[in-house]
């Protein structure tokens, strides 16, 4: 789980730019498929553990691979993300719940339960994809 | 995948809040469990205890709630605060202790489930208004800790919790002595959940203890009905015929039947 924190990874943390937004034609936002857009929304966090919980994960990787790399050598981390990116690349159709059950294994997610496995269970969510639409959205035919 | 639901959550439901706060609509209050809860060693193991009245605001919303939860077969945790964190919190933390037990092979310990809850608790800052009470026996003997909603933690050989602690820890402080036999440690806790009850308005109905020790669990529920509900001592029903029937005149009503429709229910 977590190790201890290291109060100087804090500075580079990920800043927030906006909530991943769909860009369409000529870059401006694509309301069709994201809805309206509120600048007050994007630009301020709207709870207080919202900055924190967004760059939760990616803090905790910069540590265990500072941490990793001071105990066994630059090699280490690198060797594991080079791993984590080959992971992550294994994905289903656009609109398939993908598992990710080799990251996961490599992270080390498999051996503990977090509210992300308990709640909003893909399995159980409202809406479904078009498949043919998000198929060619994903390759650019769209 | 995870991020973005996260992210969606805190957007939605922090936002609706501040807009509805803004109308002047009150968000109900989340169901607290006011409490009053307590844990002491003893000379073989430990005793936890804890009321069972559950409180929506003013309200009592559950009279014999369970507020001692299972954490792992030597591990037990008593939760005050936001019924539903405790509840789900304790469940979580129970679960990856069991990944983690088959994971190593070996009896979970208790500073490993206080060292998760705190991880935890911390990274939500206060926001999971979980204060527990975690108690066990492993292979180092008993262990008793107090873990509070922003991740401190203390280990004692006896801590209270709730909003019944300040009268529960006066009956510790006056009568706790070390390496007490079983008896009186479960005595002692009793009359610490009692005195819970009886002087905080937020604790109340039965006193539930759990006494766990090396190779077992004597899960006491309820131990102690401090507060029966009363007994109706008249019956305010009348008997038949009290009234007397001066007339009766009967008149048949004509309907006609005009559609009749079976409808099969499929009872497999």
């Amino acid at each position: 789980m977590n190790t201890r924190g290291l109060r100087s990874q804090l500075k580079d943390s990920v800043p927030v730019t906006g909530m991943g937004q769909h860009v369409g034609a000529y870059g401006v936002q694509d309301t069709l498929r994201s809805g309206f857009s509120s600048v007050k929304n994007e630009l301020l966090p709207s709870h207080a553990l919202e900055l924190s919980e967004k760059n939760f994960q990616l803090n905790q990787d910069k540590m265990n691979f500072s941490t990793l790399r001071n105990i066994q050598g630059l090699h280490a981390p690198l060797k594991l993300q080079m791993e984590y990116r080959a992971a992550r690349q294994i994905q289903r159709l656009p609109f398939l719940q993908s598992s990710h059950l080799a990251l996961d294994t490599l992270k080390g997610n498999d051996e503990s339960i977090s509210f992300e496995d308990i709640l909003n269970d893909p399995a159980q969510s409202e809406m479904v994809g078009e498949p043919h639409i998000m198929v060619e959205y994903k390759l650019g035919l769209m | 995948m995870t991020q973005t639901f996260l992210n969606a959550v805190f957007l939605e439901n922090a936002v609706l809040e501040a807009e509805v706060t803004k109308l002047g609509c009150n968000i109900p209050a989340a169901r607290k469990t006011g409490t009053t809860i307590c844990g002491v060693v003893f000379k073989d193991g430990l005793v936890l205890g804890a009321d069972t009245r559950a409180t929506e605001g003013m309200i009592v919303a559950d009279k014999n709630c369970s507020k001692i939860h299972y954490i792992s077969p030597n591990i037990y945790c008593c939760g005050a605060g936001t019924a539903a964190d405790t509840e789900m919190t304790t469940q979580i933390i129970s679960s990856n202790l069991e990944l983690h037990s088959l994971s190593t092979s070996r009896m979970p310990r208790v500073a490993t489930a206080n060292r998760m809850l705190k991880q935890m608790l911390f990274r939500y800052q206060g926001h999971i208004g979980a204060a527990l009470v975690l108690g066990g026996v492993d292979c180092n003997g008993p262990h008793l800790y107090s873990i509070y909603p922003h991740g401190s933690t203390d280990k004692l050989p006896y801590v209270t919790m709730g909003s019944g602690s300040l009268a529960a820890m006066a009956v510790f402080e006056d009568r706790y002595k070390q390496d007490m036999e079983e008896e009186d440690a479960k005595r002692l806790v009793r009359d610490a959940i009692a005195a819970g009850i009886f002087n905080d308005l937020g604790s109340g109905s039965n006193i539930d203890l759990c006494v766990i020790t090396k190779g077992r669990v004597d899960y006491l529920r309820p131990h102690d009905m401090a507060n029966k509900k009363g007994v109706r001592t008249g019956n305010y029903k009348y008997k038949q015929g009290t009234t007397g029937v001066l007339t009766k005149s009967v008149i048949k009503l004509d309907l006609e039947v005009v559609e009749e429709t079976v409808q099969t229910m499929d009872t497999s």
